[in-house]
């Protein structure tokens, strides 16, 4: 066991850990915040997705002691500071772009990530950039409607079939 | 786990018994969930800033071997367009945030893509004891010529003329089911292809020497590929690859700028 501390949503974090112990397992189990899903746990489907210093990585497939002195953001971090829902979660919402909210985690982190580095993303834009999180419910066109509504972008003409 | 900062303690650490070194680790982490490998001890190499970035001098593009992908894709794009397409390209955002162009070489899988990149460049791969021509790197399947415990610091590109890369991706893995890189230079164009030989990354000579001759999409026309030695799966009979080879050197001809 190792020590391990890094900032999660603002927050100092820091707990024991095995050299094995994945990100996703720190976050879940050593500090509650189950908002962040384990799905397939082989990196496919992107329901872990979590932000490392800014970058979207998957918390299934990132050690937790690679993470020593990190900025972590979670789905937790997401909301407003009032506790309302963020911008994106809650265009999730409008568009209803989840329905058994499995997969919604990763999806909301990714459009973050997405939207912090392309503010205005072309439809085709944001499809490619979700190549790896898997819905398997909404068929992703709502999502691609919430995403698209988050950054201002009129979704009417977008994403209609 | 070890967490080494430099490239010197990094080496310490490794010349132990059982360690093994951790790159982004998204091909080796779902490999040790998976049972395949047991390493005794972890070398983290991504806490090593000495072995990131990419620099660009004289025509030639030196990439970290610690480099991720999603960096390559951003720092390479004016240098050299179809690398950092390449890099653009792997598994999926979040991957690619993780995974370093030093780990792929490394493990050297059979249908990964920058081992296409660099045997179709004729890179210098480069590691903390010596600089391998990447013609004696690629050594088959999950093979290369790297001793126990050596660390890829870097990939020399001498940038061509023209280059591109064409990728038929397996749409579940997001590996190349099929990538065929192509590389003019001034005296020479190189072709390798990633994806379809049990064998790992090869060159087509047959295309190369034509490709040479005239550099037009139509010079690999005549041409066969055999499917004998090809990789057959549910994704693809050796045929199917055989044929996707020629198919992808001729589109990334076309793409070639």
């Amino acid at each position: 066991m190792a020590m391990v501390c890094m900032t999660v949503n603002g927050n100092p974090a820091s707990g024991e850990v095995e050299g094995r112990t994945l990100l996703v397992e720190f976050l879940r189990e050593g500090l509650g915040l189950t908002g962040t899903h384990v799905g397939c746990d082989t990196s496919q489907c992107g329901a872990c997705v979590v932000h490392l210093d800014g970058a979207a990585v998957k918390a299934c497939t990132v050690f937790a002691l690679d993470c020593e002195g990190a900025e972590v953001r979670t789905i937790e971090g997401m909301a407003n500071p009032d506790g309302t829902l963020g911008p994106i979660q809650q265009a999730f919402q409008d568009h209803h772009g989840l329905q058994c909210g499995f997969c919604t985690p990763g999806m909301v982190m990714s459009a973050a990530a997405l939207l912090a580095e392309t503010p205005k993303p072309s439809e085709a834009e944001v499809r490619t950039y979700l190549e790896g999180n898997i819905c398997r419910c909404t068929g992703y066109h709502n999502i691609v409607k919430a995403i698209l509504a988050a950054s201002g972008q009129d979704v009417a003409a977008a994403a209609a079939e | 786990m070890e967490r080494p900062k430099t490239l010197a303690e990094a080496l310490e650490a490794l010349s132990r018994d059982g360690a093994q070194a951790l790159g982004g680790g998204q091909t080796l982490i779902p490999t040790l969930k998976q049972r395949l490998a047991a390493p005794s001890v972890l070398v983290s190499l991504s806490g090593i800033d000495e072995i990131k970035g990419a620099t660009v001098a004289d025509g030639t593009l030196a990439v970290g071997g610690g480099t991720t992908h999603a960096a390559v894709a951003r720092e390479a794009a004016k240098a050299y367009p179809a690398l950092a397409w390449l890099a653009g390209h792997i598994g999926d955002p979040a991957v690619r945030n993780r995974g370093t162009i030093g780990g792929s070489l490394a493990n050297n899988d059979p249908s990964a893509c920058y081992p296409a990149a660099v045997l179709a460049s004729g890179a210098t791969v480069v590691t903390n004891a010596r600089e391998i021509a990447a013609d004696a790197f690629f050594d088959g399947m999950f093979t290369t010529a790297l001793e126990e415990a050596e660390i890829i610091t870097a990939v020399r590109f001498q940038v061509p003329e023209r280059a591109a890369y064409a990728k038929f991706p397996q749409p579940a893995s997001r590996f190349a089911l099929t990538g065929v890189f192509v590389a003019k230079y001034a005296d020479e164009v190189r072709v390798a292809v990633t994806g379809a030989s049990e064998d790992g990354v090869f060159r087509w000579a047959e295309a190369e020497a034509a490709l040479t001759a005239r550099f037009a999409p139509g010079s690999v026309d005549g041409l066969s590929v055999a499917a004998r030695g090809m990789i057959g799966d549910l994704h693809g009979t050796p045929e199917y690859r055989a044929h996707l080879v020629k198919v992808m050197t001729r589109r990334a001809v076309e793409a070639a700028d």
